[in-house]
């Protein structure tokens, strides 16, 4: 067989990529035996993508906005501030596509996290961690300014193609797999790019869809990947406050005591804020007589199973398990 | 004499501002009271309603992780600096 014949044959979705998107969309069927019986709670694995985590989809959607519009091209580095699942998407997808990455984040991010991010390839710049991810932000786009030719800076919390990808791709599969019959959607925000583009695409297709934010109850969590909209210093610019029909708080403590019986009754180990969107989608499905309710798995557990919570109780969770 | 405490910027909101603050030497269990006691809206993030600090709260005396010391009864003794550090990296 020749290469061609057999490269003819083989799945169209054959490079990493093609991987992008397209994830399950998995019933929570008993991590909650006391729901009404008209009401199922369904949750995205956004694990499933080759990165392992939601922030495939943007980072690819802004990868390839950025070579559509000439500002991404061979030798150019992909540079951005985040500590978390983009970076990994960045340098993932960077590595499959043939681009350098340069992410900059606070010195206190996982030694797991920075082993995976040079791994890849990519260049890691460490910023004062009592400043949080703000300074990381300050930092890369100083870096930017001076060599605006060496960068392509997607600049996560503010490009529309970040929404963008979930307008096109996670509302559109939420849609589909449900049937069109998805009634809530629940998602924390981060960059908000998630929430923004799936609660817009469910809203052109039913404008009745009640779309709920996640955020900890205050600026000190650990619900990591999830920004505290009240008291951040810099609000994404994608992020438009008044598409939430309602914002939903979760204590950290909750979020790590859904995590553990996830894990328990679902055999799901998912991240941190993925458990804090179940809390919270709980939450909601409770207080319906009947409906259909969506949120997002953002990631698995891979990433955080030195953190003590999987095996420490933290005195007020209430497991009951 | 005393000790610093540097305040992460997510809870200085809560510390009138400040990026860090003076109080006298004693254990880490005394110096976050004398904290709280000052500033009780920042207290409020680091207890729960136990009285005992959070999970997922890091104190590091020095460079060293008070959970690799003596928990909040490592001893702070004068001019060291005591930092609350933020429990995650940011992670977006």
């Amino acid at each position: 067989m020749s290469l061609r014949v057999f490269e003819e044959r083989i799945d169209r979705r054959s490079t990493l990529i093609d991987l992008v998107g397209n994830t399950p969309l998995l019933r929570l069927a008993r991590i909650d035996p006391d729901l009404p019986p008209g009401v199922a709670v369904y949750a995205k694995a956004e694990w499933y993508n080759p990165g392992g985590s939601v922030k495939d989809r943007p980072a690819l959607w802004m990868i390839r906005d950025g070579e559509r519009r000439g500002l991404l091209r061979p030798g150019i580095r992909i540079a951005d501030a985040t500590s978390g699942n983009t970076g990994i998407a960045y340098a993932t997808l960077g590595a499959a596509l043939g681009y350098q990455v340069t992410l900059a984040m606070p010195a206190n991010a996982s030694p797991e996290r920075r082993r995976i991010l040079r791994s890849l390839g990519a260049e890691v710049v460490l910023t004062d961690p009592l400043e949080g991810m703000d300074a990381a932000i300050r930092k890369i786009r100083t870096l930017v300014q001076e060599h605006p030719e060496r960068y392509f800076y997607p600049d996560q919390y503010n490009n529309p193609a970040n929404p963008r990808a979930h307008e096109e791709s996670t509302g559109p599969e939420i849609w589909a797999q449900t049937d069109g019959r998805v009634t809530h959607f629940v998602a924390a925000l981060g960059t908000s790019g998630t929430f923004m583009g799936i609660g817009r695409f469910l809203r052109t297709r039913n404008p009745a869809v009640r779309l709920i934010a996640v955020q900890p109850d205050g600026p000190y969590h650990a619900l990591e990947g999830v920004k505290h909209m009240a008291s951040t210093t810099l609000v994404p610019g994608i992020y438009d406050p008044t598409l939430a029909d309602a914002t939903i708080e979760v204590r950290s403590e909750e979020a790590f005591a859904m995590a553990r019986r996830l894990a328990r009754t679902e055999g799901l180990m998912v991240g941190v804020s993925a458990a804090a969107n179940v809390a919270a989608a709980l939450r909601v499905a409770r207080d319906l007589r009947e409906g259909v309710v969506v949120t997002i798995l953002c990631d698995g557990a891979a990433k955080y199973l030195s953190d003590r919570f999987w095996e420490d109780g933290d005195g007020q969770d209430g497991e009951g398990i | 004499m005393a000790v610093t405490v540097t305040i992460p910027t997510a809870l200085r909101q809560y510390a009138d501002g400040n990026a860090s603050v003076s109080l006298a030497a004693g254990s880490v269990g005394q110096i976050l009271a004398a904290l709280s006691e000052q500033y009780p809206q920042l207290g409020r993030h680091l207890y729960n309603d136990q009285g005992t600090l959070r999970s997922f709260v890091n104190i590091y005396v020095g460079d060293e992780d008070i959970r690799h010391l003596q928990g909040i009864e490592t001893p702070v003794p004068d001019g060291e600096t005591v930092s609350i550090i933020p429990a995650i990296a940011g992670g977006i």
